[in-house]
């Protein structure tokens, strides 16, 4: 079929009619972030021409009470206040299929009612199934839709969206990858990590890419050590029983903090598209070297939180937070040294941590640069000339920071430390856009740039899998402690070579 | 939110310059998260006497402000300079950042407007693009700043700019083959019925009725019929038509046709309908076989209109809220850093349009 002339350089792109179903509709996500992400899509007048949202769960809900359950969230949580014409539309177009995940009937039930609808609308909607479920259920899932015969459709796209983790090791993630792609094509499938969808980590790659001043010193000749951070300043709160499953290193280290190192460090794409950059992507990351196990402990670093003070008032340490057993080895804090083999980045340290109820919010990639190689300065040290830093912070404030040397106002010859800054809210006129929005209209599009691939999902449990084998068969050593509100335990600090950890 | 202010009568713009930097050193040694945006000089070239109408459509532009903003007004009978500048931020907590924004408003008389740029060019930011807004035409003015900004924001279906669409077309066509980037609001007034006739075609169903349509009907607010020329112009100029010259037609409409490029003709009508908001009301797409397309104005987005041979007529709601004439401005103050390369070849075949 000849293209559509319409679409060359509109600034939205336009997308084909689709159903797009919900798993797990009436859950935390769901309420939080994908409802009110359509609703802010139907707003800003980005979704397709023909929208239908289906909800499914158990229980028994009528479709008039998921509709009202669609309003509260969207009331609760939308960026922006609901207008009320807009969303009284779409709930028009929503729906509820009740019914057990492993009950076959619920498939039957839902086929017939999306082949209602393309009846009733004239048309083959493309489908989107978005599981936002417990990942036990994505194989029983995956597979009931292809036994359904949901996995495809003539003249339609069908996508499933499928949220992490991915597993819960290597194993485990294999096993995953393989029961859905028994029934859906890779192409089919977009596995989402939100981080992805962040400007910020976007922005990576146009600072890599688009600038001629970073490419040249973005190797080992001049980049010294670079640190990632994810701190967080709040405990497990309520989700002790997910996290007691999971701990740091699965929560954070294994996807978002892994993708980001994968764009640091990962050869420039020939293009921007998604198998290219995502090739790239899995490059890098099998060029790290997975730790043997006799390795693990010089190489990683696990803690957990103990009693404290944030925020002026005292915290409870992770041992005695609601819903954690009192001998729990779960690790809340992470930090490991990772090397990537390539001729690029051989011999350059690069230190992950991620922690909560550390002392402050952050997200941050900070890259140092080896000092110059003469100094004709006097004044060195703290204070004195210090090797450049290029930070990029993700949050709290979205922002690239280079600090250089200068030369401080008066007779003598002294230098110290300047930042140069660009912050995403004084240099845009706009405020990023909520992450599940774009990716949620990319997976309804087929644009899998910012998804992770299935090689990618296993190179990722690949570097992370000895680690987790360690601790797991290590039954006895204490787990570190590190007071709440302090920057970590001091058992991390011995990880890095000849630097600290940058303030939180 | 903090707020620091300047003003002086018979100054010069070197003076205001300085009263900008001094301002944004003192906000920023009072709290150390607020520092200035850097994205855009806006300059607006008004009427004194409408000053509070243009301060109000500033003020509603939403999210998309520039960092500083110099409002000239035009006063008759003014020879001296007075002006004040405003530097406004919210604080942020710490690790957070607060951004400062800057408003200048400099009084001028009509014997400045020749030579304003030599007025402006001290008190703009050098290094980021500037963007002219001059919405009571003062054409005398606009050509003494074109060297010194980069985007020029005109309104195509503005009567007060231009002696009706012909020339409103030419004007901008002669400012896009300068070297400023033309943005127009009577354009921004077509993007969501572009944007859905767009993706009405992305339908595979309908895709091949895109070579084969026979008539086009365009209901627009009488006050823009150049953005309904402007919208059919874009459609012609996708899909390679060759539109004539249009024909008054009884009640204000407007009748032509346009050549297909592997023959045939498409009747093109276009209707004045009454509209509360500026823009376009409804654009309808007649095919052969009994196929069309209609799209109208309505609460909570696009009505849409299906009609194909031997099915039953479908209708449905494409669904997005009107940003209004505050949003299209806001749309136009950030298109200012974007580049519409689709912009041109519509203008050329809606000025093959022009009765």
């Amino acid at each position: 079929m000849a293209d559509n002339p319409l679409v060359e350089g509109l600034e939205r792109q336009p997308v084909r009619s689709t159903v797009l179903v919900i798993f797990g509709a009436l859950g935390d996500l769901a309420s939080r972030k994908l409802l009110p992400a359509i609703y802010n899509l139907a707003h800003e007048g980005a979704l397709p021409e023909r929208i239908e949202l289906i909800g499914i769960s158990r229980g028994e809900t009528t479709d008039e009470q998921f509709r009202e359950h669609v309003r509260e969230s969207v009331d609760r949580f939308s960026r922006r206040r609901p207008n009320v014409d807009v969303l009284n539309g779409i709930l028009e177009h929503v729906s509820f299929v009740a019914g057990s995940f492993d009950d076959p009937d619920l498939y039957a039930r839902l086929l017939t009612r999306i082949e209602s609808l393309d009846a009733q609308f004239g048309m083959r909607m493309n489908r989107v199934f978005y599981l936002s479920t417990a990942p036990e259920f994505f194989p029983l899932i995956t597979g009931s839709l292809g036994e359904s015969g949901l996995n495809t459709a003539q003249d339609a796209d069908v996508r499933v969206v499928i949220e992490k983790p991915i597993g819960y090791d290597l194993a485990s993630a294999r096993l995953q990858n393989a029961a859905v792609l028994n029934y859906f094509d890779e192409s089919q499938v977009f596995r989402i990590d939100h981080y992805l969808g962040k400007e910020t980590v976007q922005n990576l790659m146009a600072l890599r890419f688009a600038n001629a001043l970073f490419e040249p010193v973005w190797n080992r000749n001049f980049i010294d050590y670079v640190q990632i951070t994810a701190s967080e300043d709040i405990g497990v709160g309520t989700r002790a029983g997910y996290y007691e499953g999971s701990g740091a290193l699965r929560d954070l280290v294994q996807n978002h903090m892994l993708q980001l190192l994968a764009l640091l460090t990962m050869e420039p794409p020939t293009s921007f598209e998604a198998n290219r950059l995502r090739d790239e992507k899995v490059k890098v990351l099998e060029a790290i070297v997975p730790p043997r196990l006799d390795e693990v402990a010089l190489m990683a670093v696990r803690a957990q939180y103990g009693d404290g003070v944030v925020s002026g008032g005292e915290a409870a340490a992770y041992l005695e937070e609601p819903g954690v057993a009192p001998d729990s080895r779960t690790e809340t804090y992470a930090a490991l040294k990772l090397y990537v083999s390539n001729w690029r980045w051989a011999g350059v340290p690069f230190y992950l941590r991620t922690g909560k109820r550390l002392s402050r919010k952050l997200t941050e990639i900070a890259v140092t640069l080896r000092p110059v190689p003469h100094l004709a300065f006097q004044s060195s040290g703290p204070g004195g000339v210090q090797p450049n830093q290029i930070i990029l912070t993700v949050q709290p404030d979205e922002g690239v920071s280079v600090s250089l040397g200068a030369k401080i106002p008066g007779t003598k010859m002294q230098i110290r430390p300047v930042n140069m800054e660009f912050h995403y809210g004084t240099s845009f006129m706009s405020e990023s856009p909520e992450a599940y929005e774009r990716l949620i209209m990319d997976a309804m599009r087929g644009d899998a740039t910012l998804f992770t691939r299935n090689d990618e999902i296993e190179a990722l449990w690949g570097i992370i899998d000895p680690i987790l084998s360690a601790w797991g068969a290590d039954r006895s050593s204490p787990i570190p402690q590190y007071p709440s509100g302090s920057a970590g335990p001091q058992e991390a600090d011995a990880l890095l070579e000849g630097c600290a950890w940058r303030r939180l | 939110m903090s707020e620091a202010r300047w003003a002086e009568g018979d100054t010069t713009p070197e003076r205001i310059e300085a009263a900008l930097r001094e301002l944004l050193r003192e906000e920023h040694a009072a709290d150390e998260t607020l520092v200035p945006a850097r994205v855009l000089n806006l300059v607006v070239v008004a009427d004194r006497e409408w000053r509070g109408e243009v301060v109000n459509r500033l003020e509603r532009l939403g999210e998309y402000h520039a960092s500083r903003t110099i409002l000239c007004t035009v006063e008759e009978g003014r020879n001296r300079l007075d002006a004040t500048a405003t530097v406004s931020g919210h604080g942020a907590g710490e690790g957070r950042v607060g951004v400062l924004r800057e408003n200048v408003e400099i009084e001028i008389g009509p014997g400045h407007l020749g030579h304003v740029d030599t007025i402006i060019d001290p008190v703009i930011v050098s290094e980021l693009p500037t963007l002219l807004w001059s919405p009571h035409s003062h054409d005398e003015a606009v050509e003494s700043l074109l060297r010194l900004v980069d985007v020029i924001l005109i309104d195509t279906d503005d009567p007060v700019y231009f002696d009706g669409p012909g020339a409103a077309l030419a004007r901008a066509a002669q400012l896009s083959d300068s070297s400023v980037y033309v943005v127009d609001l009577a354009w921004l007034r077509t993007v969501a019925w572009r944007e859905r006739l767009a993706g009405s075609f992305e339908n595979p169903a309908r895709r091949a009725a895109l070579q084969s349509l026979k008539r086009i009907y365009v209901r627009y607010n009488p006050a823009s019929v150049v953005s309904a020329l402007l919208l059919i112009g874009w459609l012609a100029s996708r899909v390679g038509w060759q539109p004539s010259a249009l024909e008054p037609a009884p009640g204000g409409a407007l009748r032509g046709t346009a050549k297909r490029g592997g023959g045939g003709s498409i009747s093109l009508e276009f209707s004045p309908v009454p509209q509360g908001t500026r823009g376009i009301a409804g654009v309808t797409v007649t095919g052969d076989a009994g196929f069309s397309l209609s799209l109208d104005r309505g609460p909570g987005g696009l009505v849409a209109r299906e009609q194909r041979a031997g099915a039953r007529p479908q209708q449905w709601r494409m669904f997005g809220t009107s940003r209004g004439e505050a949003g299209i401005l806001g749309d136009g103050v950030r298109q200012a850093l974007l580049r519409d390369e689709i912009y041109r070849p519509a203008l050329e075949a809606a000025r093959s349009l022009t009765p």
